[in-house]
């Protein structure tokens, strides 16, 4: 009787509200499979594993596991199905150990015997490849073994059909390449794994098949060995987009900030920025390259006057203006000196906007201090919202509604309109298109091409050095908070940039 | 469990979110809750004591608004309460949790009690106001202030600190009714100022209570614009929603809390003005009465909105006189009113639901 689907979907859709998610959704994994599913942001990929999982219930279709219908209505239904989804964000607690964390919630006897737990996992770890300590702590650990612990929590509890929500969003090359051995080792095991995500070069590296969503409708599954990265993005974005992004050649550089050996320290005492020099010039665009958390966040926030410098200088030469030193000055002083200086922070909804509030006021987080001692002005963020819409071609009901409603890009299109709108001498902006689908990020990156052409000085921290290399000016390395190497993005090759980014030079590597 | 999931049966409810429910609607929804509510209530009332629920409803309106002076009663408690939920606000918008409402209160009366016992028949009529006022604003400034700059300072709890405060007044309190008793042996302070009534509030347009209602709804709409239209309410709401966020918008976050618990402290200590010098005319510490922690309540049952907190505290003042009436004309419990209370605070809270989700049955999906 035994079914080689290990899951099939019949039919899925589902609504919320007026927004049609899914639109009779078919598909199918076989075990010992590997299906990655493909779709633009709002394709509707997570709400359709959300549906399998059991945190979502179809409005209407039928849900078959290993050829028998289900009915999935909670998580707890989806569990002795053999079904663990593995979310972007984890479900762990902090202080427990990686143990604890994976036998939390199970039933058993009364007095738990972690040692054979530990064993077990091992056990696990042993046969699938995973690195993983059974007795350390969660708060002690880093994203990718927060994420090795939530698949063996899945494993442990006897799942076969795995689901990753974009795993590799948060995790270095390195760890990316170590998660898909462990992911080809379980495949090889006999289960099946789905695997959600939006950066192609992984799905072609990883999967055995690919299920294409677009909008909410299923557009149709190839065999990944017949794909290539056109005939994807094809299928992902309904036409053939062009890859080229547009580099126009910089208009009379000038130099705009100096930045001298600047060197952060973090609350806990790690060197998060290690003597960095750069100088950034109006009317390029310089990128930034580096393994997360290399120091790029300091960097931006450093500049911005959001984070403390233990040493080093930085110098703003205004157009017109004596230089001047802004390393001492927080974020108030240097917009009361009336320097333009705009930051899209990578965290958008948790640093840049509030979800909960309307674009208006939104807008108005950077203009409420103008104006007179009591009222604010709520008359030209307005105006500026509406604006924005137009311009940005953002989709939402009105200026009224909460920003966190909005869909990923057009949050972004808010983030990045209202920053340009002060018309600033810099523009720094982190992970611009992180998240977003093809055109939402074209947007973004003609519209850093208008601020350069406008002589702004564009400093962009990225992730992709595709990207990097085709739109920037000099890419600046990161690596361990050090600054490795300046590269003219027009000659340089990404073996040059990886190496910058994972060798310090000197062999003078962290301790322990 | 697992034979169940191979049954094939879809749930029996289905629970989605509205996408945008109109104001009438919503309106309609909340009157049919209130409907209910007396309903069940009716059904509780005559089985459990046999009465007629009409009765007992009537009861209770007769003891809230029965007379002129029940009326005038009801609404100069319902003035108090309101002003404690008024100043409770500005403190939640800013996801601080102050519920050292009660203390802040009573550390103003305090205040205004001692400038009257002092002062009075010593300063002229018009200075002693001020003087009390003064006095009982800057004492409920300082009770807020206090964890305003331990959480700025060492981001302690404020929920702990705030409740920790109330016990601290109330035994500050119960020091001074033994430092001013009279008459001695009696162990309260009586009447301040019987005879001269030096520092009572005066009428107002000829109503007993009417600098209370000055006062209270004038600070009433005040607040609804500081929190919507003042570029400090902003900053409450960025430092409330996102802390980061503030900090990028170039926020100070630790002069915003403890402004803004300057701020709710003394609007506390004002109504401890209030209820000393514009109605008990004594102090002890037992004056705040609960209202510290039932403001929590109606701030929040009023989303925050100053002027819905008029209804609520309406609501739950007229329910509690009420209670007093039909407990000694049917000689029930007082606590038979809080049971309708609870009741109808049940339904009014459980339609919130109906309002923000749609529940489907199983057989009307098939259908559609």
């Amino acid at each position: 009787m035994k079914d080689a689907n290990a899951i099939e979907l019949r039919n899925i859709s589902k609504r919320f509200g007026k927004v049609i998610a899914n639109d009779r959704i078919n598909l199918s994994v076989r075990d010992g499979e590997i299906l990655a599913i493909l779709g633009e942001n709002g394709s509707g990929k997570t709400t359709l594993m959300n549906m399998i999982s059991g945190i979502y219930y179809p409005d209407e279709g039928q849900i078959f596991v290993h050829g028998e219908e289900v009915t999935i209505r909670s998580p707890k239904d989806a569990f002795p199905l053999g079904i663990g989804m593995i979310h972007q964000h984890f479900k762990l607690v902090d202080v427990l150990t990686a143990a604890e964390n994976i036998v939390l919630g199970l039933s058993g006897p009364t007095k738990l015997d972690i040692t054979a737990v530990a064993t077990r996992i091992s056990k696990l770890a042993h046969k699938y490849g995973f690195d993983i300590d059974p007795f350390k702590k969660i708060y002690e650990m880093s994203v990718s073994e927060k994420q090795t612990v939530e698949i063996v929590k899945m494993l442990y509890r006897g799942a076969n059909i795995l689901i990753l929500d974009e795993p590799t969003a948060v995790l270095t090359p390195q760890e990316t390449d170590a998660l898909f051995g462990v992911l080809r080792n379980m495949r090889d095991a006999g289960n099946a794994i789905i695997i959600i995500t939006h950066k192609l070069n992984e799905v072609l590296a990883l999967s055995d098949r690919v299920a294409v969503l677009h909008k909410g409708k299923y557009i149709g599954t190839v065999e990944t060995k017949d794909a290539t990265v056109e005939s994807l993005t094809e299928m992902m974005v309904g036409s053939k987009v062009t890859l080229d992004i547009d580099r126009p050649d910089p208009v009379d550089p000038v130099l705009r900030l100096k930045v001298k050996d600047v060197t952060c320290v973090n609350k806990e005492g790690v060197i998060t920025l290690n003597h960095a020099s750069f100088t950034a010039y109006g009317g390029e665009i310089l990128g930034i390259a580096g393994v997360a958390g290399s120091g790029q966040k300091e960097l931006l926030e450093s500049i911005a006057g959001l984070t403390p410098k233990e040493s080093g200088e930085i110098d703003y030469y205004p157009p017109d203006k004596e230089a001047m030193d802004i390393t001492k000055l927080s974020a108030v002083e240097i917009s009361r000196l009336g320097i333009k200086l705009s930051f899209v922070p990578e965290d958008r909804l948790g640093m840049g906007l509030v979800g909960a509030m309307d674009m208006v006021d939104n807008m108005m987080i950077r203009s409420y201090k103008k104006g007179g001692f009591f009222w604010a002005d709520r008359r030209a963020p307005k105006t500026l919202a509406e604006h924005i819409i137009g311009t940005l071609e953002i989709v939402t009901p009105g200026v009224s509604t909460p920003v966190g409603k909005l869909s990923g890009g057009n949050v972004q299109k808010v983030l990045v309109g209202r920053e340009i709108a002060s018309a600033p001498t810099v523009l720094m902006v982190a992970y611009p298109v992180r998240g977003l689908d093809i055109n939402s990020a074209y947007t973004i990156y003609s519209l850093l091409n208008v601020q350069k052409m406008r002589g702004v000085a564009v400093l962009c921290v990225g992730e992709d050095l595709d990207v990097l290399l085709a739109l920037c000016d000099r890419i600046l390395v990161l690596c361990d908070g050090k600054v490795t190497g300046i590269v003219d993005a027009r000659t340089a090759t990404k073996e040059e940039i990886g190496l910058l980014m994972t060798h310090t030079g000197k062999g003078a590597r962290k301790d322990g | 469990m697992a034979r169940n999931i191979h049954g094939a049966h879809e749930p029996l409810l289905h629970i989605s979110k509205r996408e945008d429910c109109g104001f009438l609607r919503a309106c309609a929804v909340r009157l049919v809750a209130i409907a209910l509510a007396l309903v069940v209530c009716g059904v509780v009332i005559v089985a459990l004591t046999g009465l007629n629920p009409v009765e007992v409803y009537a009861g209770v309106i007769d003891g809230a608004v029965g007379s002129s002076r029940r009326l005038w009663v009801t609404i100069r408690d319902t003035l108090s309460l309101l002003l404690v939920a008024v100043a409770l606000t500005p403190a939640f918008k800013m996801r601080f949790w102050n519920v050292g409402g009660e203390g802040q209160v009573l550390i103003g009366a305090t205040a205004t009690a001692a400038v009257m016992i002092n002062f009075a028949g010593k300063l002229p009529a018009p200075l002693l106001f001020v003087a009390m006022i003064a006095a009982a604003v800057l004492a409920g400034m300082v009770w807020g202030v206090i964890p305003a700059l331990f959480k700025a300072g060492w981001n302690t709890n404020e929920t702990l600190f705030t409740l920790m405060m109330n016990y601290v007044a109330t035994q500050f309190v119960a020091f001074c009714v033994v430092y001013w008793e009279n008459p001695a042996g009696s162990n309260s302070v009586g009447i301040i100022n019987a005879n001269d009534k030096a520092g009572w509030l005066p009428p107002l347009f000829g109503l007993t209570y009417g600098w209370n209602l000055v006062i209270v709804v004038l600070l009433t709409a005040f607040m609804y614009v500081y929190l919507r239209y003042s570029k400090q309410g902003y900053e409450i709401a960025y430092v409330g929603q996102s802390v980061n966020t503030a900090r990028y918008a170039g926020i100070n976050v630790k002069t915003v809390i403890i402004r803004t618990m300057a701020i709710s402290g003394a609007l506390c200590g004002l109504t401890g003005f209030i209820l000393v010098s514009g109605s008990g005319h004594t102090i002890s510490t037992t004056l705040a009465g609960g209202r510290g922690f039932t403001a929590i309540v109606v701030a929040w049952l009023s989303k925050l909105n100053t002027f819905t907190m008029m209804l609520v505290s309406f609501l739950l003042t007229f329910m509690a006189k009420g209670a007093i009436q039909i407990a000694s004309q049917f000689s029930l419990n007082e606590n038979a009113s809080e049971i309708i209370t609870g009741i109808i605070l049940f339904f009014v809270l459980g339609c919130e639901f109906f309002i923000n989700y749609r529940v489907e049955f199983r057989h009307r999906r098939r259908e559609g």
